[in-house]
C-alpha cells in the first residue's frame, strides 16, 4: 500500500510536468490546429535559462527559485513569440503539413544550436530550491516532487483565470472556435496568436525548470521525450482541450510511473505511444473532447 | 515492350555493369554511392504514402527496423544451415541474400498493414503521430529483444550488399512506384490525396487505396533496412529512431511531394551533403534545419518541384 503510494505520488508529481508542457501543445492547436513540435524545444531552452540564471542567484532561497522560475518562463514566452512571428506567420493558410515540417525544422534547429552553443554533454542543474525529504509513515515525500505539483496547480490556475476571466482570454477562445467570426467582432488573430504562443511557451518554460529540479541532469535533447510524450497527454485528454490536457498529463505519468516500477520497466516509453494509439482508434476526439464532424 | 520496361531492363543492366567495373571505383565514392542508394529506396517508397496518396507517416525508420533486424536474423542465423560449413558459392549467399531481404520486405509490410488500419480512421497530424507512435513502439520491442541482440544492436551481419544489389533494388523501386501511380488503378492514389471525399464519390475504395500504399511502401522500406543492415553489418535500435524517419520525409518534402524524380535528386542531394559538409561538421545540423525552415517559407512546394506554381499543393 505505502509502495503503490509512492508511486502514485511519483507518477503524480510526472504527471504534473507532463500537464504543463501539454497545455502549450494544446493552446496553440486550438488557435492554429497544427502540432508544434518545436514546443519540446522551448522547453529545454527553458530548463537551460534557468541553469544560467539558477548559477547567479544565491542557492537555496525562496526568491532565486521565483527570480529563475519567472526569468525563464520570459525568456521562453519571448522566444515562443519570436518563432511563431518569423517561422510560423509567413506560412498561415498553407496546408498544415508545410507548417508541421517548418516546425520540425524549427525544433531541429533549436535541439543542434542548443549543442553548438550549451554542448552535448548533459550538465547538472543548481539546486536552487533547498531540498529536503519528508517521511510521512513510511512514505517519503521529496519537497521537490510537492513543489512541482503545487507550482503546476498554481499555473494551471493562473491559466484558467487568464482564459476564462480575461477579456483576451475570451478573444483566444474566439479564435480557436472560429478565427473569421473572431476577426469579423474586431479581434486581431495576430495578437491572439502570438499571446497564446507566448503563454504556451512560459509554461513551457516554466515546465522545464521544474522538470530540471527534479531530474536535475540537463542536455539539448532533453526536451524530445517529454515534448512527444506531453503531447499524447494532449491528444489523450482532447487536443485544443485545456482540463483535458491536465487529465491527460495525469493518467500519462501515473501510468508511466506504474509500469516503470514493474518487469515491463524496459517498455516504459512505449507504453505512451500504446495508449495514444488505443484512445485515437477507440475516441479519436480525446478523453474529453468532443468527435468533430466532417462538413463537405 | 512497354517503354517503361525497357528503361527497366536498361537500368538493371547498367546497375550490372557499374557493378562489374566496382573494384575500380574509390571505395569511399563507393560506400556514398552505396548509402545513396538506400536512400533513395527509402525516399521514393516513402513518397507512395506520403506523396501520392496523402497519408502522412512518420513511422519509415519503424519499417525499416523490422526489415533490417528479420533480414540480418535470417542470414546469421538461418545463413550457416544454408550455406554448409563451408560458407558457400556466390550463388547460395546470393539465394540466401534474396530470401533474407524478401523475409525482411515482407514482415514490414504485415507491420504496414496493421498500421494502415488505423489510417482508415485518422488523417493529418493524428496519423502522423500515431505512424510516429508505432515507430517507437516498434523500436523499444527490438530494444528489448534479447534474441535479436537488445540494446547492443545486431552483428556480426554478412557483408552482402553491394553495388547491383542496392541500385538493383533502387531500379525495381522506382519502377514499381512510377507504374502503379501511372496505371489507371494507381490514379485512385492521386485521387485520394486530392479529394478523398469525391473519390468516394466517384466509387474509389479509398481506405483500401491507403492500405495498398502503406504496404508497398512498407515493403521496400523493409528491404531498403535489409540492404542496410548487410552493410553496416551490425545495426542499432536507436539508429531507427524518430530522426531516421524525420530525414526520409524531410527527402519527400524536398523533392516535392508526389514528384518521384525529384524525391530521387532530393535523397542524392541529402545523402551527399553531409559529406560534403564535413569540414564545418560542428555547424552541419544547425545548417541543415536553417535550410529546411527557410526552404518550406520560400518553396513550400519543394525545391525540385517544377510544375506549375498555380497547381494544387499536396497536402
Amino acid at each position: 500500500m505505502i509502495e503503490f503510494l509512492q508511486q502514485l505520488l511519483n507518477g503524480l508529481s510526472l504527471g504534473a510536468i507532463y500537464a504543463l508542457i501539454a497545455l502549450g501543445y494544446t493552446m496553440v492547436y486550438g488557435v492554429l490546429r497544427f502540432i508544434n513540435f518545436a514546443h519540446s524545444d522551448v522547453f529545454m531552452v527553458g530548463a537551460f535559462v534557468g541553469y544560467y540564471l539558477g548559477r547567479l542567484v544565491p542557492e537555496g532561497t525562496v526568491w532565486g527559485a521565483l527570480v529563475v522560475l519567472a526569468g525563464s518562463m520570459a525568456a521562453c514566452a519571448v522566444l515562443g513569440m519570436t518563432i511563431e512571428r518569423l517561422a510560423y506567420r509567413p506560412l498561415r493558410g498553407s496546408p498544415t503539413l508545410n507548417v508541421l515540417i517548418t516546425a520540425i525544422g524549427v525544433s531541429l534547429l533549436l535541439e543542434y544550436s542548443g549543442q553548438v552553443f550549451f554542448g552535448a554533454a548533459p550538465r547538472n542543474f543548481p539546486p536552487v530550491i533547498p531540498s529536503a525529504r519528508i517521511s510521512l509513515g513510511g512514505l517519503v515525500l521529496s519537497s521537490n516532487q510537492l513543489i512541482v505539483i503545487f507550482g503546476t496547480c498554481g499555473l494551471m490556475w493562473a491559466l484558467r483565470l487568464v482564459v476564462l476571466r480575461t477579456r483576451i482570454g475570451m478573444a483566444m477562445r474566439a479564435v480557436s472556435l472560429n478565427p473569421q467570426a473572431a476577426r469579423l467582432v474586431g479581434v486581431n488573430n495576430d495578437v491572439i496568436i502570438s499571446f497564446t504562443f507566448g503563454l504556451g511557451s512560459a509554461l513551457a518554460g516554466a515546465g522545464g525548470v521544474l522538470y530540471a529540479i527534479n531530474y536535475p541532469s540537463i542536455d539539448p535533447l532533453m526536451g524530445v521525450m517529454p515534448g512527444l510524450k506531453a503531447f499524447v497527454c494532449a491528444v489523450l485528454g482532447g487536443i485544443g482541450n485545456i482540463p483535458g490536457a491536465a487529465l491527460g498529463g495525469l493518467i500519462l505519468g501515473t501510468t508511466e510511473t506504474f509500469v516503470g516500477g514493474s518487469s515491463w520497466s524496459t517498455y516504459k516509453d512505449a507504453i505512451a505511444f500504446a495508449v495514444l494509439i488505443v484512445i485515437l482508434l477507440v475516441r479519436p476526439g480525446g478523453l474529453l473532447g468532443r468527435p468533430s464532424i466532417e462538413k463537405v | 515492350m512497354p517503354r517503361a520496361h525497357q528503361i527497366l531492363c536498361v537500368a538493371l543492366a547498367a546497375c550490372f555493369g557499374v557493378w562489374w567495373f566496382s573494384d575500380r571505383i574509390d571505395p569511399y565514392l563507393l560506400d556514398v554511392i552505396t548509402s545513396i542508394g538506400i536512400n533513395i529506396i527509402l525516399a521514393v517508397s516513402l513518397n507512395l504514402v506520403n506523396g501520392y496518396t496523402g497519408q502522412f507517416s512518420l513511422g519509415h525508420a519503424g519499417f525499416m527496423a523490422i526489415g533490417a533486424y528479420l533480414s540480418g536474423a535470417c542470414t546469421i542465423f538461418l545463413g550457416p544451415q544454408w550455406l554448409g560449413p563451408d560458407g558457400g558459392n556466390p550463388w547460395s549467399q546470393g539465394m540466401l541474400f534474396l530470401g533474407a531481404l524478401l523475409v525482411g520486405g515482407l514482415s514490414a509490410s504485415v507491420a504496414g498493414l496493421l498500421i494502415g488500419i488505423p489510417s482508415l480512421r485518422l488523417k493529418g497530424d493524428y496519423l502522423a503521430l500515431v505512424t510516429l507512435g508505432f515507430g517507437e513502439i516498434i523500436r523499444v520491442i527490438f530494444q528489448n529483444t534479447e534474441a535479436l541482440g537488445g540494446a547492443l544492436g545486431l552483428s556480426p551481419i554478412p557483408a552482402y550488399t553491394n553495388i547491383l544489389w542496392t541500385y538493383g533494388f533502387v531500379t525495381l523501386t522506382v519502377f514499381v512506384v512510377v507504374t502503379l501511380t501511372r496505371s489507371t488503378y494507381g490514379r485512385g492514389f492521386l485521387a485520394t490525396r486530392d479529394d478523398e471525399i469525391a473519390a468516394e464519390a466517384v466509387g474509389l475504395d479509398t481506405t483500401r487505396y491507403k492500405i495498398v500504399a502503406f504496404v508497398v511502401g512498407a515493403f521496400f522500406a523493409g528491404i531498403a533496412g535489409g540492404l542496410y543492415g548487410h552493410y553496416k553489418q551490425s545495426i542499432y535500435p536507436t539508429g531507427f529512431d524518430f530522426t531516421k524517419s524525420i530525414e526520409i520525409v524531410v527527402m519527400v518534402i524536398l523533392g516535392g511531394m508526389g514528384n518521384t524524380l525529384g524525391v530521387i535528386l532530393a535523397a542524392i542531394l541529402l545523402t551527399a551533403l553531409p559529406e560534403v559538409l564535413r569540414p564545418v561538421a560542428e555547424y552541419r545540423m544547425v545548417l541543415y534545419s536553417f535550410l529546411l525552415i527557410v526552404l518550406m517559407l520560400a518553396r513550400p512546394q519543394g525545391l525540385f518541384n517544377f510544375r506549375r506554381p498555380g497547381a494544387k499543393p499536396a497536402s
